[in-house]
């Protein structure tokens, strides 16, 4: 149902970019609900003839690293894909939109080699630096080998590691050898953002270049300055070689508490509430404010329990599986989350290609929990909780403390649990020790975590779900569950070699059944976050498959 | 007095090398660490952390990591911000004026008020005004800032629209007024509780000095009351000020946390606590050296000035 509901609403969505170079749209958007999406209405408004106005992002977290490549959060890549280019960006719908390159390479269109080892790439002719140096394939091989150069701090190496031999055919084109096929890999080049080599050569060390703070990119907005702890000023590049940029200036402002976030934008001093947006509790107020668009928008993360299954008590599947029938799943989501986010089966979002949209859905039943168990054999040990083989059915469950609103979910589910004979602790832990060791190396007994499991718009779910991703065993990778199922591990290699997308989705359509069967993870909800933009701000486009939704502040403008 | 000048660097040098042995320690040990929030960061895995972990030096053990930074340090070398890799001191400095600015307008705002609201609450002593002014800072003293920043911005911003909901200026314009403009409400939120705390020391101070001998020999004489309590009561009941005051210079550059957050100002107490969160842990222990050498400075100076200010002190 979920499936078919955000079809229509991409049929109800008209393409703008494709409008608007026919000269026949321009009309505010207007949100027409949550599976809807935004929806250009007749009223004529068309972008200025030359940039003007500012917008001011508000963002409760600061972006502070400006290399695109090293090590970064969340927030900075807000600030990247208006300073800077991919050679294409993530879409709305999980699609890749060509930006430096002018085609996705793939094996239809000769990109891709049959065997998925052989990569050219064709550049657009009219880029730019924001200096006037004309941007070339020396600058994407430059790129490529500066996260490989083992001095540089890269952030995320996976998939770059296995690029060999880079070929500079022509300023326009380049070539590359894979050491073995990888599908996602053009999804992680579509959050790789290209770097000047011109200037980026000179410096000694890349590490504390003055380029990471005062960076030069081919974005639509160029750097103009950043006041720490404060904000971030950009201005338009008028040499950009897409859409736009409409806007004369765009502002990150730094807003570390939410309700003065929230305050601000009522007041008009901030356009876009980025990053965690609003709070879900001023929804229904934020909803009425005059001058304001407030709506949720969609985000790639699975809101889930985590299962320790190395501990005796979760290597049933049977004691999984009861947990899930006795969680009451909707009254968590209308009670505590106000409704927002989307109850889901699977692990990946549900905008995704790979979606499937038929698993066996959730139905909360105690009874059918507490008959599952009595089959296992936990029976009651005397105090009302189960037990087995001397196992008693009792753990914690540990997430991040002072998040307000998990602790009221886990106290809810803590009532549900008992009421099967489970018993439920609660531990909660600051950030950085809850997701350090505790976290990565298995410590923990549960979890409430939020997951994004997929690589930006790929589903490939490695890292989180393949036996070799075990923290805890030595391997290198997320699967803290330590989830080990030679299905799924066949799955996952299959759906990384194979470069066909259809039979991808296939693939991890079987993967995401397994999983629902198997239940490392008892998956909750995907996340919907609450944002506000200012009436008459065109163009705002929530996408999942990016960080941060001012991922095409190039196309927004004021129609007022 | 030289030689206890001399003394008392020598101690302090002592003090400031063992804050930032237990600093260093504590925070090094405190579980957690700089690189733990990006584990649910998507696409990094558990190796590309390893290797950054090894790139930053943080896999070395603890005794190596801090003999380097005091090594560093001794040679004026604060070390590198771990969040947007800039020097230390440049990270702080660009903190700093946005907290005095702060500062200073609260301080001269609770020294003005509070010392006028102690005078005269002193000499009016169990009159109404003095009532009034008791009960106002007790008031003042029990309201949460937090709170308070948020009334003041929704009455006086979102209903008003008097005065900006916050930020030191608005971007795009940097005029005097707009910044006074903004100063306003932070200000006197934080004047707040300052006001409360220094017009009852100043109260105290004054009732001290009011009942003492030279007061009534001066009474005797013949003195105009207005010469007798600003020319001699005053003066002498400012003497305890200046300890305050020294107490209370460390405050003034390690910002307030507070009043920084509701009216996003981008100040100390706020790099502290990003920082913190981050665990950045050169910026951290930067924010704490300077903070040491603040409160040891600030010390220091109260002694002197208290020395100066009153003949019977003397420092040898």
């Amino acid at each position: 149902m979920d499936d078919t509901m955000s079809k229509q609403g991409s049929l109800m969505r008209p393409n703008r970019r494709r409008l608007m170079a026919m000269g026949l749209s321009g009309g505010a958007a207007v949100w027409m609900g949550p599976k809807l999406g935004w929806v250009g209405t007749a009223e004529a408004a068309t972008p200025p003839e030359k940039p003007t106005g500012q917008a001011v992002i508000g963002m409760s977290q600061e972006p502070t690293v400006f290399n695109p490549l090293m090590l970064h959060i969340e927030v900075d890549e807000g600030v990247y894909f208006n300073l800077f280019s991919p050679l294409w960006r993530p879409g709305p719908d999980g699609n890749l939109i060509p930006d430096l390159a002018t085609e996705i390479p793939s094996v239809a269109n000769g990109g891709i080699s049959e065997d998925g080892l052989t990569w050219t790439i064709r550049l657009r002719d009219n880029v730019k630096w924001h200096d006037g140096t004309p941007f070339s394939a020396e600058d994407v091989k430059y790129t490529i080998e500066l996260i490989n150069n083992p001095d540089f701090r890269a952030g995320r190496r996976a998939g770059h590691e296995l690029v060999r031999d880079i070929q500079v055919v022509s300023p326009t084109e380049l070539t590359w050898k894979m050491a073995e096929p990888y599908a996602p890999y053009p999804a992680i080049l579509s959050w790789t953002f290209i770097v000047p080599k011109h200037i980026l050569e000179k410096e000694a060390d890349p590490n504390t270049a003055a380029f990471n703070n005062a960076p030069i990119g081919t974005g639509a907005f160029k750097w103009v300055e950043r006041v720490p702890g404060d904000h971030i000023t950009l201005e338009a590049h008028q040499d950009f070689h897409g859409d736009g940029p409409y806007l004369e200036r765009i502002i990150f402002k730094y807003i570390p508490d939410m309700t003065v976030l929230y305050t601000q934008f009522q007041t008009g001093a901030v356009d876009y509430t980025g990053i965690q947006g609003i709070t879900p509790d001023k929804y229904e107020e934020g909803k009425a404010l005059e001058g304001r668009v407030v709506q949720t928008v969609p985000q790639p993360f699975i809101e889930n329990i985590a299962f320790n299954t190395g501990l005796p008590v979760f290597q049933d599947r049977a004691v999984r599986e009861a947990l899930l029938y006795g969680m009451d799943k909707q009254s968590i989501i209308e009670a505590i989350y106000y409704g927002l986010p989307t109850p889901t089966e699977s692990f990946l979002p549900s905008q995704s290609w790979a979606y499937n949209p038929d698993l066996p859905q959730h139905e909360y039943n105690p009874e059918k929990a507490r008959q599952i168990l009595e089959e296992a054999g936990w029976v009651d040990s005397g105090d009302g909780i189960r037990a087995k083989d001397g196992v008693r059915l009792e753990f914690t469950n540990s997430t991040t403390a002072g998040n307000t609103t998990r602790e009221q979910a886990q106290q809810f589910l803590q009532q549900n649990w008992l009421e099967i004979g489970a018993k439920m602790n609660i531990s909660n832990l600051p950030p950085a020790v809850m997701w350090g060791e505790y976290w990565m190396m298995s410590k923990f007994e549960t979890a409430m975590v939020g997951i994004g499991f997929g690589i930006g718009p790929d589903p490939d779910a490695t890292d989180f779900l393949h036996s070799k991703s075990i923290g805890a065993k030595g391997g290198a990778g997320q699967n803290t569950t330590q989830f080990s199922n030679p299905e799924a591990d066949k799955l996952l290699e299959e759906g990384a070699a194979v470069t066909d997308q259809e039979q991808r989705a296939e693939i991890y359509k079987k993967l995401q059944e397994v999983t629902r069967r198997e239940l490392p993870y008892l998956p909750i909800f995907q996340y919907a976050m609450v944002q506000g933009i200012k009436a008459g701000l065109e163009n705002f486009k929530p996408n999942f498959a990016v960080q941060e939704n001012c991922w095409n502040a190039n196309e927004w403008y004021f129609s007022s | 007095m030289g030689r206890y000048l001399l003394g008392r660097l020598g101690q302090n040098l002592v003090l400031l090398w063992l804050v930032s042995m237990i600093g260093f320690g504590v925070l090094y040990l405190a579980p957690g660490g700089p690189l733990s929030q990006f584990a649910l960061v998507p696409g990094m895995s558990q190796e590309d952390i390893a290797r950054i972990a090894a790139q930053m030096g943080l896999d070395r053990p603890l005794p190596v990591q801090y003999w380097e930074w005091f090594t560093r340090l001794l040679t004026g070398d604060w070390g590198r911000s771990y969040r947007d890799s800039q020097p230390v001191l440049h990270v702080i400095g660009s903190h700093l004026w946005a907290t005095l600015e702060l500062m200073i307008a609260a301080i001269l705002i609770a020294v003005l008020l509070g010392g006028w609201i102690g005078v005269m609450g002193a000499i009016r002593r169990y009159s109404f005004f003095d009532y009034l002014a008791t009960i106002g800072a007790m008031v003042a003293l029990s309201i949460p800032t937090f709170w308070f920043g948020l009334v003041t911005i929704y009455i006086f911003s979102v209903k008003l629209g008097w005065l900006p909901p916050g930020n030191r200026y608005t971007v795009g314009d940097g005029s005097f007024w707009n910044y006074l403009h903004h100063l306003i409400a932070p200000a006197l939120v934080l004047a707040l509780v300052e006001v409360a705390i220094w017009s009852r020391y100043m109260r105290a101070a004054m009732l001290d000095v009011i009942n003492q001998d030279f007061v009534r020999t001066a009474r005797a004489k013949g003195l105009p009351e207005r010469q007798i309590l600003f020319r001699h009561a005053l003066r002498n009941a400012l003497i305890p000020m200046i300890t305050l005051a020294g107490l209370q210079m460390p405050t003034l550059l390690g910002g307030a946390l507070v009043t920084e957050t509701v009216f996003t100002w981008p100040g100390m107490g706020r790099l502290f606590l990003d920082s913190l969160g981050y665990r950045d842990y050169p910026v951290v222990m930067g924010i704490l050296m300077f903070t040491a050498v603040m409160v040891l400075l600030g010390n220091l100076l109260a002694d002197l000035l208290c020395a100066v200010a009153d003949p019977r002190i003397r420092l040898d």
